[in-house]
């Protein structure tokens, strides 16, 4: 047999066994998750906070961690939301084109992007110190903001650059400003990349402990307010899975199944409303 | 006899456009008569496009570009500082060499334009798109479904809903680079027609490398080649009696 052939051979088994092997570690890690968790999946967890001698096994659930994170995730998405759009914008469309600056930007948020989330964590736990706040929603919401930035708007950049620069043309010779092809054209044609930048980050926010753990707190309760401490998913799992308890423990698991059944929720609804829009694109 | 009936719309006065060290458009001075279809002819590489996004700035946006000599459009040198780029392109619709139509409805492709300058009146709005679809005969084949993506368009009705989406600003230049190069013969024809029946009221200025179309739709020829002017002039002057041997070559085919 030619060598071509062989070759040919050779890289669809290779490509085989990658894909195969990936899957079927994901699998394992959801299994595991959902046999060790499911016993303890009853509606009461969602609907209820944690009663008295939750940690040892007994009455409540985890109402209080998954609001919180959606609190968190959701309002830390929003902050950094406002903060990548113009970054992207003066990426792509404002710097001057010999400026170092954008070169120097990009460089800064991949950095940025590998940075242990832990090093967030301390930098607000920082922040907390120096002006003497207390843990709070607010603090863990501009954490982990600060985490989602360089995601989002590396993603949205990567999204920006796939737009046809004669789209651009199209609208600059109507006479549009930067400003209203960017605001009015290039939003439109990058909805779904932008939405999957979005989505990226929200998902790597709502998983992440280590940035909340010394920001956001802990509690029992329904935080109402910016300035209280506020419970999360991640920090459930992880102090329960702490505990000695094996029942504790089984929660931690049911507690994970919830936080990812909420990320594929939320990926679905985007993906839908994506599909709306994605009607008008050109390309 | 370089004969233009009237003041020129467009005039270019030692006009040199370098890309970085290439020089692209070499020394050009040209008239570009009002109301009238003129076409730039020449072959691939010669500059055509950039003379052309030289006159609506679309050039300012291309990196290491140096613009030199002067632009006078209706008498204003649009390259002299302070001027308002968004209100010169205003002046200027384009029709691309592909059909670029923007991500949204039919309706909203054509109402992008007066929407950006100002215009909220929404019974005004539809008789703007109502009538330049007309004008862009393009109306009855897409009246019911005008909030339809325009990416469902053919090719050749997506070309006439960006002349309407142009001509919806209120030009008063039309400007074309190989608009019918990407369409199908009908649609070009289709295009070619409108733009007959719109020099009454516009200045066109068109690029293409289609002999036949200078032959069937050019008031006034210009020749360019390697970034030079070699010969413009009225249609029939500059195509049956040419007076240039690059301009007798070039026509006869042997330079392409």
């Amino acid at each position: 047999m030619k060598w071509r052939f062989l070759e040919e051979k050779i890289f669809r088994a290779v490509m085989i066994i990658a894909t195969s092997l990936t899957a079927l570690i994901l699998i394992l890690i959801i299994g595991t998750v959902v046999v060790k968790g499911f016993k303890a999946l009853k509606l009461e967890m969602i609907f209820r906070l944690p009663q008295g001698g939750y940690y040892f096994g007994r009455e409540g659930g985890i109402l209080n961690s998954i609001i919180g994170s959606l609190q968190l995730a959701g309002g830390a998405t929003i902050l950094a939301f406002f903060f990548s759009l113009p970054i992207v914008f003066y990426l792509n469309y404002f710097s001057k084109s010999k400026s170092i600056w954008p070169t120097l930007i990009r460089f800064s948020l991949d950095v940025l992007w590998g940075v242990p989330s832990i090093v967030y964590g301390a930098f607000g736990f920082l922040l907390m110190t120096w002006f003497g706040w207390t843990a709070s929603l607010l603090l863990g919401i501009i954490t982990l903001a600060l985490l989602e930035i360089p995601i989002m708007s590396r993603a949205m950049d990567e999204v920006l650059k796939l737009v046809p620069p004669d789209l651009l043309e199209a609208s600059f010779s109507l006479g549009a400003t930067k400003f209203e092809t960017a605001w009015k054209v290039v939003i439109r044609q990058a909805l779904p990349g932008i939405l999957t930048a979005i989505l990226i980050a929200f998902g790597r926010a709502i998983g992440d402990a280590a940035s909340v753990l010394l920001t956001a707190g802990y509690t029992d309760n329904i935080t109402t307010s910016l300035f209280q401490p506020v419970a999360s998913l991640p920090l459930a799992i992880f102090f329960q899975l702490g505990t000695p308890y094996p029942e504790v423990q089984q929660r931690a698991y049911a507690a994970a199944i919830i936080l990812t059944l909420i990320i594929l929720l939320i990926s679905y609804l985007s993906r839908r409303i994506t599909r709306r829009y994605a009607k008008h694109l050109v390309f | 006899m370089s004969l233009i009936i009237g003041r020129p719309h467009i005039s270019l006065k030692n006009l040199n456009v370098y890309y970085g060290h290439l020089q692209v458009l070499k020394n050009i001075t040209l008239d570009i008569p009002d109301r009238q279809i003129t076409v730039i002819i020449g072959p691939s590489g010669c500059g055509k496009t950039t003379l052309l996004k030289t006159l609506n700035r679309l050039l300012d946006s291309v990196e290491g570009v140096r613009v030199e000599g002067r632009v006078l459009v209706d008498g204003e040198d649009i390259y002299s500082p302070g001027v308002e780029v968004t209100r010169i392109r205003k002046k200027m619709g384009l029709l691309s060499q592909r059909p670029q139509v923007l991500p949204m409805s039919i309706y909203d492709n054509v109402a992008y334009g007066p929407r950006i300058h100002g215009l909220k009146n929404k019974q005004q709005l539809d008789q703007i798109v109502e009538r330049y679809l007309r004008i862009a005969g393009l109306w009855d084949e897409v009246k019911d479904r005008l909030s339809e993506p325009a990416s469902r368009l053919s090719l050749g009705q997506q070309q006439r809903l960006c002349l309407a989406r142009g001509l919806a600003v209120e030009p008063e230049i039309i400007l074309g680079d190989e608009p019918t190069s990407a369409l199908d013969p009908q649609s070009s024809q289709n295009v070619e027609k409108c733009l007959l029946s719109l020099k009454s009221q516009y200045t066109v200025l068109l690029v293409t490398h289609i002999l036949r179309q200078a032959r069937r739709i050019a008031d006034y020829i210009v020749f360019l080649y390697l970034g030079e002017i070699v010969e413009h002039g009225p249609a029939q002057e500059v195509l049956n009696n040419p007076r240039d041997p690059r301009t007798k070559a070039y026509l006869s085919g042997e330079i392409s």
